[in-house]
């Protein structure tokens, strides 16, 4: 199911803007010609928006809209993950203007779906947008699993293949979807029962789609790599289209706690979606909306607000226009309030984090931070950063960056995102790394970052980069430094026992050469003398095994409490 | 290390014994110490500017008491340490055996290359000559008496004779080298003779040196002539002194009108810092400055030819010697302002300006009869 969480941007009336232009069109009429437009045409149109650029991109988006909505599911019923994720290749590719044909399953343990709503949520552009409330989840990224079968279908003419089961002892169901562009609605093209004994509930996802197959950093198997650090809690199984399937098994028996939705803080509202808001409520007052549909807004809040403004509380909602709204908009953003319950963002967790990490990589040493919750613009989110070094990683490359939102990898974008920025700003010299003026340090390091909220403000529709909010970008820099500090002292800690070990051969090289000048001098025998100074040495040299800093387990205070899942 | 297998016994002297007694005492300090666990620590007085202080009643400059401790299980410090008993160990060699090496000969041998490295027990000479200096002190010993001698320096002709072990040399028949100042210079194994000479004249310079023997200065004037070749050895110093306390004859230095010749003087008369241990048996305090005095230029009209512009170092040198406790008198100040205020400096060889022997026939003389020198 699509979870497009974010509010559909909204123009605004021409009667608005300032230097008032000669009118062309009604709004009805423009509203008319929009109705128009097939939904084939709009995804034709918007495909660059919505991750379907070329065909190495499409297939990433694909399964990262399965993965997601799989994952989403799960946590939502409140089980543990299985995933698997298959590509096979039906037509190979022969040059990148001449793309292949890959089939695309993706099938998880979640609840299943119910087999009335299988159409809608798979067939059906937009369905189960949730406008007035805002949830932390992975939902956010693209349009949802709909357009990816919409892009299948467009690109090859193969239906979507659903198949679901919703428990024990229920039938599993096969469905064959088709998207009617013109009416956005799902044509069911065949309808069956299948035998899924194997599995008490789950549902698997079929598309096959015009593609082509890449390695790299914005490849699909890099996306699942990055998806099993954020997510230690999941079991993936891939079966990539050439070589062996590879397995990630789960190393987290937690789920992450389930997340809380919440209503726009007054604070975070744009314009467009304050007027939404408005014209969608007919019969309710001002001061009811704003109580009604907004977090940390009580009578007398709502009627500071309203003063402010200078609009009657009483005023009917849907009749408010122009200038009175904007002025509700301003005395938002102004009226002192509570800043958003922190409860509605869900970390990965210091521990888990590198639980993580560890999935990935071989590494010496793993670190961990996650800090306390934070409101950029009213919207409370997490940083989270995790650092692993040393081991099997590459000595003379660049650092590793990995980016997650909510989550999600952001496989795009690297050099305009706030979380890159966060790490070129860091001074890694003073954690005993080398870095070329204003980039990445370079060293046996891979940084993970996630961004956890119920908003997070990407800098294009395409929401490949995180938008450098100044409150965004100093949570990141915190995050990161903590973590950096402690990777510091590491290295100093294991430098300093390189000195010391340095120190005791010397002392070992000298000591025969002072023991036979006195056993010259005192006429006694040299073993003597030398056995006398191996005696005292382990008190001058500090031979203890590398002092090792075990990364904090997580005493985790500053997790939020366990929400009660039902 | 290298020893000899099989070395006959050597009778050894009160001395011998006595430096052999200090050498194993500092072993079995060290090794007391480290057999209690704890760090074995050879204390040795610093030689530096701030441990050493100008004595105004001996006007001398004498080391102070400050030490410094010097630890084996220190990072900075092993090394030297284990030097310095390599060092103690070679000594006791050459005293056993009843031989005696220049300390380039020691530096050779104590080197060698550390088992299961390639580091060696010293790389270079300036490594092992402060380690010696540090066992002098650190044992309160003599160079000589741990059978070392620095490189021989100085020459003397003139109205004396010596017994040097057990030659008996008359210094005014030395033809035209003169007798090579021995490195050491004790009275076990040099003595002097006899004398009739009135006074000792020592010359910076091997150069003028030979111009004044070339023209028998020594003989016409009844003195005894020597160098120290640049600044003076310890044997030069060491001989001087001797001259001065046993002869009881006055001494007249006659070095280039420099901040450095000044330094030779100054060394010469109250000692130096590094060797500040050893000011009481070479120091002179008496000894006289005769030249080259700034007011030399003047006194005798040198004129241009005779001038060299002062460099950068050598003005911040004498400005560093005005500030010196020992040149705090009036006319020592006036001196060095003196070479300030001119703005040049002069060698001795400048006389030549004049006439080759005019230093032998004029200078020397015209210097000697004002008794025109400062003191």
């Amino acid at each position: 199911m699509s979870k497009e969480s974010a509010p559909p941007p909204v123009a605004l009336p021409e009667e608005m803007t300032p230097g008032k232009p000669a009118r062309r069109a009604s709004a009805e009429a423009m509203a008319a010609r929009q109705r128009d437009i097939s939904v084939s045409e709009f995804f034709a149109k918007n495909r660059h928006l919505l991750g379907f650029d070329n065909p190495a991109k499409a297939l990433l988006t694909t399964v990262k809209e399965a993965v997601d909505n799989s994952l989403d599911a799960c946590e939502e019923a409140g089980i543990l993950p299985d995933i698997l994720v298959e590509i096979r290749e039906i037509v190979p590719g022969t040059s990148s203007t001449n793309p292949g044909r890959f089939r695309v399953a993706v099938e998880d343990s979640g609840p299943g779906i119910v087999k009335a709503q299988i159409p809608k949520i798979f067939a059906k552009l937009l369905y189960g947008s949730k406008f007035h409330t805002l949830k932390q989840s992975r939902g956010q990224q693209g349009i949802g699993i709909s357009a990816a079968g919409l892009y299948g279908q467009i690109s090859t003419g193969k239906p979507v293949v659903i198949v679901s089961k919703i428990g024990k002892g229920r039938p599993a169901y096969r469905i064959d979807l088709r998207i009617d562009t013109k009416r956005n609605q799902p044509d069911v093209v065949a309808e069956d029962t299948v035998d899924w004994s194997g599995k008490d509930h789950g549902t698997r996802v079929e598309i096959e789609l015009v593609a082509s197959y890449r390695g790299g950093r914005t490849g699909v198997e890099a996306y699942l790599e990055q998806t099993v650090v954020a997510n230690p809690h999941l079991a993936l199984r891939f079966v990539p289209p050439k070589g062996d399937p590879i397995e990630f098994p789960r190393v987290s028996y937690d789920l992450p706690r389930e997340a809380i939705e919440i209503k726009p803080h007054p604070h975070g509202v744009e314009l467009g979606m304050l007027l939404n808001m408005l014209q969608d409520s007919p019969g309710k007052t001002v001061k009811q909306v704003l109580m009604d549909d907004f977090s940390r807004v009580s009578a007398a809040i709502a009627d500071e607000i309203t003063s402010r403004a200078d609009v009657p509380s009483t005023t009917s909602a849907s009749s408010l226009h122009g200038e009175p709204v904007e002025r509700l908009h301003k005395a938002l953003g102004e009226v002192k309030v509570l800043a958003p319950a922190a409860s509605c963002v869900v970390p990965i967790g210091e521990a888990l984090l590198i639980e993580g990490l560890k999935r990935r990589f071989k590494a010496e040493f793993y670190i961990s931070t996650t800090r306390p919750p934070a409101v950029y613009r009213g919207n409370p989110f997490v940083v989270e950063v995790g650092l692993a070094y040393g081991g099997e990683l590459a000595a003379d490359e660049p650092a590793d960056i990995m980016r997650f939102a909510n989550r999600v990898p952001l496989q795009y974008q690297a050099k305009a995102c706030a979380i890159s920025e966060a790490i070129y700003q860091t001074n890694w010299k003073s954690y005993e790394l080398q870095q070329p003026k204003g980039s990445l340090p370079i060293g046996p390091l891979a940084i993970v970052v996630h961004l956890a909220s119920v908003w997070v403000p990407f800098t294009s529709e395409a929401k490949e980069a995180v938008a450098p909010y100044d409150d965004l970008l100093r949570e990141m820099k915190l995050a990161v430094q903590e973590c950096g500090r402690k990777l510091g002292l590491h290295l100093r800690s294991r430098a300093k026992a390189e000195s010391e070990h340095k120190r005791l051969t010397m002392f070992q090289r000298y000591i025969p050469e002072v023991a036979s000048a006195m056993a010259a001098l005192l006429r006694v025998p040299h073993d003597g003398i030398e056995g006398a100074f191996l005696a005292a040495l382990p008190k001058f040299v500090n031979i203890a095994e590398e002092p090792k800093e075990e990364p904090s387990p997580v005493s985790d205070d500053r997790q939020l409490p366990p929400s009660s899942r039902t | 290390m290298a020893t000899k297998k099989l070395t006959p016994p050597t009778k050894l002297t009160d001395k011998d014994t006595k430096t052999l007694d200090k050498l194993q005492r500092l072993a079995a300090k060290a090794l007391e110490t480290v057999r209690r666990g704890a760090n074995p620590t050879l204390e040795i007085r610093a030689r530096t500017l701030s441990n050493v202080s100008f004595n105004e009643q001996k006007r001398i400059i004498l080391l102070g008491d400050k030490t410094q401790a010097r630890e084996f299980f220190n990072t900075s410090m092993a090394r030297k340490f284990m030097q310095m008993f390599l060092v103690a160990s070679g000594c006791k060699t050459l005293i056993d055996e009843g031989k005696t090496v220049s300390i380039r000969q020691m530096y050779y041998m104590t080197k060698h290359t550390l088992r299961g490295s390639n580091e060696n027990t010293f790389e270079d000479q300036s490594e092992s000559d402060p380690i010696i200096e540090d066992l002098e002190v650190g044992i309160d010993v003599l160079r000589e008496e741990l059978h070392l001698f620095a490189n021989r320096r100085g020459l003397v002709v003139g109205s004396l004779v010596v017994n040097d072990a057990g030659d008996v040399i008359d210094l005014a028949r030395m033809g035209r080298g003169g007798w090579g100042i021995p490195s050491i210079c004790e009275d076990d194994n040099l003595r002097f003779v006899r004398t009739d000479a009135e006074f000792v004249l020592l010359v910076e310079k091997q150069a003028i040196f030979h111009r004044l023997h070339e023209d028998r200065f020594w003989s016409q004037h009844k003195c005894i002539l020597m160098t120290s070749e640049g600044q003076a050895a310890r044997g030069a110093r060491r001989l001087l002194q001797r001259m001065a306390t046993e002869l009881k004859i006055p001494i007249y230095v006659l070095v280039d009108n420099d901040p450095w010749g000044l330094y030779i003087y100054s060394v010469l008369k109250q000692g130096s810092i590094n060797l500040a241990y050893e000011s009481m048996r070479m120091a002179v305090p008496d000894v006289r400055f005769l030249g080259m005095s700034a007011f030399d230029y003047k006194k005798f009209n040198l004129g241009k030819p005779a001038e060299i512009k002062l460099s950068k170092e050598d003005i911040a040198r004498a400005e560093q010697m005005k500030a010196y406790p020992w040149f705090q008198d009036k006319k020592w100040q006036r001196e060095i302002q003196g070479i300030l205020d001119h703005g040049f400096k002069m060698e001795v060889d400048a006389l030549l300006t004049k006439y080759v022997s005019f230093i032998t026939e004029e200078y020397i003389p015209k210097k000697l009869r004002d008794r025109d020198y400062l003191q």
